[in-house]
């Protein structure tokens, strides 16, 4: 198990220096750059900013002096926040998108598996017509509608709970519950039809046939069956939700890191944008790491050597 | 719209448990959407208007401006102008001080000045300071003395600056986040962090309480302030609100009292529901088409430029698509501008079918008609406001003269690259001045004007006016020069002036002191919150 | 796979579901032939206007005809989510089945790269080839397919690896079939089932990210519009003119209710495990 960890991490080292060259490269050679304005400043101020951030030097030799500086751990400082550095930047905003994330997750993971799984039971049943119609709902509409919907009626009409902004457990509620909606649709879906599966299957049968109680019979095997692939899709999903939604974060007004992957990339802030990639990249490596070591508890027939 | 308030009796009960527990005493806070997150407070670093709305706060230059924007002393108590209105000699308030109780004296504001200008600040606002002696040579590198740039500290309370020429606006520049002073122990202490909350020392009418990225920045009334008896406000908190939809929502749900702008699509709703707390002035600023006149078909073409202009119908445009009080422009220089008269293109007061009729005729003397329409293509950058107006005027052009043309839409950076390349053919613009005169305006398009020269205009006639009015003492003369230089302009027609800005902005009742100005100053000193 | 065909017929909801994406496809290729206003006319008398007799679903901030903007955009967003989806399975398929089908080391590298792709957020990835091609709608398509394919290949492969050990593949091979061959002839047709799934599925994934990506102001160029373009504009005047919100919204929610409705059918039929 520790040598399997070790092989992964490993491993990881050459995918993550793919993606920070393809990375560099690719906002480098974006049209535009980071301290372009409304107000084109005159030649010899370019000159200054251009040599203040080292963009006068050929752009192999940036590259080689950013990989000296992030193996120092030095990420330096956001170009477009110019008062912070990088680092602090993550270190300030991903606290926030992981609670939101980790917050919207639980739910979706209790109510969608919960749902999924009730309608799978009581299949062809109203109960599994309207959870699989609004779940069909959450996944149809995106998120940027459901968000202003959601703070137009409880925020400002019914005036139940703040609009925006971060800090409070009741600011919290609607990115949470805007965050989760979509989630919770998917792992309905995906477990009412896992779970299907399961109810068909081969030791489902064995289990009926020995006379085990239904409820035993769910409680003890199926539903622990149709929880893998639920599983390999929160490993993914989870990674990204924690990691920020632009939209979210946007129309709640929360200072998570989501956005920056947008507006670093469209404000050309090239640190930044290389700070949340790498980020990103190492989170998504975790967590792929992470699901495939919780698979054998739940798969018997799964093993790490 | 009934608002039904079930919460309210148990934000009494919280209101009242506070009150037990022994809750400090209630302090006057204001919360001000703020459009962008502040790229820096540092007043070097930064370029934006959200960041001098928070700067102006903290700091105060030599000249400050009231609550209607009207220059009034700040750090200088009284100042003296040479004959030649090169070399300026300020006073400096007596007994002022920093916010830990350190004077404020003529060496800070010298202090800051270099660093400002110094190659290795890299201030992208730098050129607001060439108009002092030495101030271009320094940021270039062509000196590096900085006791050559014109300003310096004859003792503690007296400040003397030089110019390079007779400035007519340079008090108005003083007012520019790029003159304020520094306090150098603090910002040497902290290299790179003395602009964080603890380490700000400023001379404003607020200190740096709190700073929490991308959420809200928070600031605290300075005792310290010379004016501090008159400020009113406890607490001043700015929020970044980049999406509008949402600052509107939270306006209305009480948690902003004032906002940084309006979404237009939600124009009529707010007249028809809101109208008593819409805010909406002129602004120093005109929306404008450049045309690419390097190259076909607009080079050396003013006739097919003025058809185009001609035919665009600004009333309707305004009062229909953008409905937020924007003025039709004629002009580019916009009016409320100081020292200068209006001019206008001589069609201004034409009906718009006689426009029409005009433009028609021109365009068709520059050889084009329904066989051989002309085909040309809008750039402009992502943003729904600039597609709306894009949108309609090519149905204008396309309606009146048959013209083709097609949208182009790049995301900002993309959009300012293919700008400053000049890689269009019509290209939306906009200008918001730096300063209350007609040179910010004029100065862009004297032909060695570099980039901001978006239609790359080159007249040597117009050059020599704007370029002498800034040598010209008598300020009567000046006008002259440059009035007739915009005539000149507006006859070539390089580009097409579309309308004159004006800001929008919600404001709950209970905001006093908010006076709408043409600058869009409302420093929080003068603002205070009733009820 | 006639007898998954007549199971599919069986579906009701599927079935339904065709039917309404089949008319909401009629329809968006031919209401623009027919239409009353041009995409881009602007009628100056009725800016914003609420649905009437002469606009049936209103007009937008610029007086142009929904009615008539939601079919062209519909025209759009069906040929964006199937073009991309379709670059995405060829990609998908090649990729994954010759990995599979070769293995060693060439698979240990194809595989590496899609993890390479998986650990870049997907969003920068997309907003940097806007800012590229942006300008080229038919670009943009290739690039959003050519960056959805990676959960294709990984399912491909998987097929492929356990197809390659049965028998009719290894006599295939036996009987001397060069690789290729045996790959287009044995392996891919195999794939069909998983692949017409996966299809299903993508189309409404990239409809969805195609509005996401309309929100962010890197849509398609005006005067073309697509429903996500519509929808973001309506959602900025949900409160002023919810018409422009709901009739497009009712559409592109139609559209993948339908899309999803089928992939389910396709693969409940396609199960072998339910005969």
């Amino acid at each position: 198990m520790f040598a399997y960890t070790l092989r992964r991490l490993a491993g990881a080292v050459p995918t993550v220096f793919v993606i920070i060259a393809i990375a560099f490269f690719m906002i480098r050679l974006a049209p535009g750059g980071p301290f372009d304005q409304e107000r084109s400043v005159p030649p010899e101020i370019q000159a200054n900013l251009d040599r203040a951030y080292h963009l006068d030097e050929p752009l192999v030799q940036q590259f080689l002096r950013y990989l000296g500086d992030i193996l120092t751990g030095d990420f330096g400082p956001s170009f477009r926040y110019k008062d912070f550095t990088v680092t602090e930047l993550v270190a300030e905003g991903f606290p926030v998108s992981l609670k939101l994330g980790l917050a919207a997750m639980v739910i979706a993971v209790v109510v969608g598996f919960a749902a999924g799984a009730y309608a799978a039971l009581r299949r062809n049943s109203g109960f599994d017509a309207a959870t699989m119609t609004l779940a069909m709902t959450g996944i149809a509409v995106p998120n940027f509608v459901i968000a202003p919907l959601l703070t137009l009626t409880l925020g400002v009409w019914l005036a139940l709970l703040p609009v925006g902004g971060w800090g409070s457990f009741d600011q919290a509620i609607l990115p949470v519950v805007a965050l989760a909606l979509p989630e919770i649709a998917y792992i309905a879906r995906l477990t009412r039809g896992s779970m299907l599966e399961v109810l068909r299957a081969d030791f489902v049968r064995t289990a009926r046939a020995k006379g085990l109680s239904e409820r035993a019979m769910v409680l003890r095997h199926a539903l622990q069956a149709a929880a893998l692939p639920v599983l390999s899709f929160l490993g993914p999903t989870t990674a990204a939700v924690i990691t920020g939604s632009v939209v979210i974060e946007q129309i709640f007004g929360i200072p998570g890191i989501g956005r920056y992957f947008v507006q670093g990339a469209l404000n050309r802030d090239y640190t930044l944008v290389m700070g949340v990639v790498i980020f990103y990249a190492a989170v998504i490596i975790a967590f792929n790491l992470l699901v495939d070591l919780l698979y054998p508890l739940l798969d018997p027939r799964v093993r790490h050597d | 719209m009934p608002a039904i308030r079930p919460l309210h009796l148990l934000q009494a009960c919280l209101f009242a448990a506070l009150l037990m527990c022994g809750a400090p005493a209630w302090a006057d806070a204001i919360h001000l959407g703020n459009g962008a997150e502040p790229e820096s407070l540092d007043i070097h670093q930064s370029s934006g208007v959200s960041e001098a709305n928070i700067q102006r706060d903290l700091f105060e230059g030599l000249i400050a401006e009231g609550p209607d924007a009207s220059l009034i002393p700040g750090a200088a108590e009284s100042w003296e102008i040479s004959e030649d209105g090169t070399v300026y000699t300020f006073h400096l308030r007596e007994g002022a001080v920093w916010s830990n109780g350190d004077p404020v004296t003529a060496g800070d504001f010298v202090y800051a000045f270099r660093r400002g200008l110094s190659p290795e600040t890299a201030a992208s606002y730098a050129f607001i300071l060439y108009p002092v002696l030495n101030a271009e040579q320094y940021v270039a590198g062509e000196i590096t003395d900085p006791g050559q740039i014109g300003i310096r500290a004859i003792d503690d309370a007296t400040l003397e600056i030089t110019l390079k020429a007779p400035t007519a606006y340079f008090l108005d520049m003083l007012t520019h986040h790029m003159a304020y002073p520094l306090h150098r122990a603090s910002v040497e202490a902290h290299p790179g962090d003395w602009m964080k909350p603890g380490n700000l020392v400023s001379n404003g009418a607020f200190t740096l309480a709190e700073w929490q990225p991308q959420s809200f920045i928070r600031l605290e009334k300075n005792p310290r302030y010379h004016g501090a008896d008159e400020v009113q406000l406890d607490e001043v908190f700015y929020y970044p609100t980049e999406d509008e939809g949402q600052e509107l929502q939270r306006f209305r749900a009480g948690e902003l009292d004032v906002t940084y702008d309006i979404p237009a699509d939600q124009i009529d709703w707010i007249v028809a529901n809101l109208n008593d707390q819409y805010r909406n002035f002129p602004y120093l600023g005109t929306y404008y088409y450049a045309l690419n006149t390097t190259i076909a078909p607009f080079a050396g073409n003013p006739g097919l430029r003025q058809a185009l202009s001609l035919a665009i119908d600004r009333e309707v445009l305004t009062q229909k698509i953008t409905r937020a009080g924007e003025i039709p422009a004629y002009s580019f220089v916009p009016p409320g501008v100081m020292r200068y008269q209006q001019q206008t293109m001589p069609w201004a007061d034409w009906t718009q079918e006689a426009r029409n009729n005009r433009a028609k005729e021109l365009y068709a003397a520059a050889g084009y008609g329904p066989d051989n329409p002309l085909e040309v293509e809008i750039l402009y950058n992502t943003s729904d406001n600039h597609k709306k107006v894009a949108i309609a005027i090519a149905a204008m052009w396309k309606q009146t003269l048959g013209v083709q043309a097609s949208l182009r839409n790049e995301e900002w950076k993309a959009y300012l690259s293919s700008r400053d390349e000049k890689n269009f053919e019509i290209v939306r613009a906009g200008w918001i001045g730096d300063y209350n005169d007609a040179n910010t305006f004029l100065e862009l398009f004297v032909s060695d004007a570099g980039m901001m020269n978006n239609p790359g205009y080159d007249n040597p006639a117009y050059d020599e006016l704007v370029k002498g009015g800034a040598f010209e003492t008598d300020l009567a003369v000046r006008e002259g020069m440059l009035e007739e230089a915009e005539r000149i302009f507006l006859e070539d027609s390089p580009l097409i002036p579309i309308y004159f800005y004006t800001t929008q902005h919600m404001v709950q009742p209970k905001v006093e002191g908010w006076i709408d100005n043409i600058k869009d100053v409302h420093p929080s000193r003068f603002l205070s919150v009733g009820g | 796979m006639r007898d998954a065909g007549v199971r599919l017929l069986r579906n009701r909801a599927a079935v339904v579901s065709g039917f309404v994406l089949a008319v909401i496809a009629a329809a968006c290729v031919l209401v623009p032939w027919f239409a009353p206003w041009p995409l881009d006319a602007v009628d100056w008398s009725a800016i914003q206007a609420p649905p009437s007799a002469d606009h049936w679903f209103g007009t937008d901030g610029n007086g142009r005809d929904l009615f008539v903007r939601i079919f062209y955009g519909g025209r759009i967003s069906l040929t964006l989510g199937l073009a991309a989806t379709l670059v995405a399975v060829v990609i998908g398929v090649a990729w994954g089945a010759t990995a599979g089908y070769v293995g060693g080391t060439i698979d240990g590298l194809m595989m590496r790269t899609v993890d390479v792709l998986y650990a870049l957020p997907f969003i920068f990835f997309v907003i940097l080839l806007m800012v590229f091609f942006g300008r080229d709608v038919v670009l943009m398509f290739v690039a959003l397919g050519a960056v959805s394919w990676l959960d294709m290949a990984r399912i491909v492969r998987g097929q492929t690896l356990s197809l390659k050990r049965q028998e009719f593949v290894r006599a295939a091979h036996a009987m001397g079939l060069r690789p290729v061959a045996v790959v287009a002839r044995h392996i891919v047709p195999n794939l069909l089932g998983p692949v017409a799934v996966f299809a299903t599925l993508t189309v409404p994934r990239v409809i969805l990210f195609e509005s996401l990506l309309s929100f962010l102001g890197l849509g398609v160029q005006e005067p073309m519009t697509s429903w996500g373009v519509l929808i973001s504009e309506g959602a900025s005047a949900m409160e002023s003119a919810p018409w422009m919100l709901l009739f497009p919204a009712v559409f592109l929610a139609t559209t993948l209710f339908a899309l999803n409705f089928i992939g389910d059918g396709l693969r409940d039929a396609l199960d072998p495990r339910d005969h």
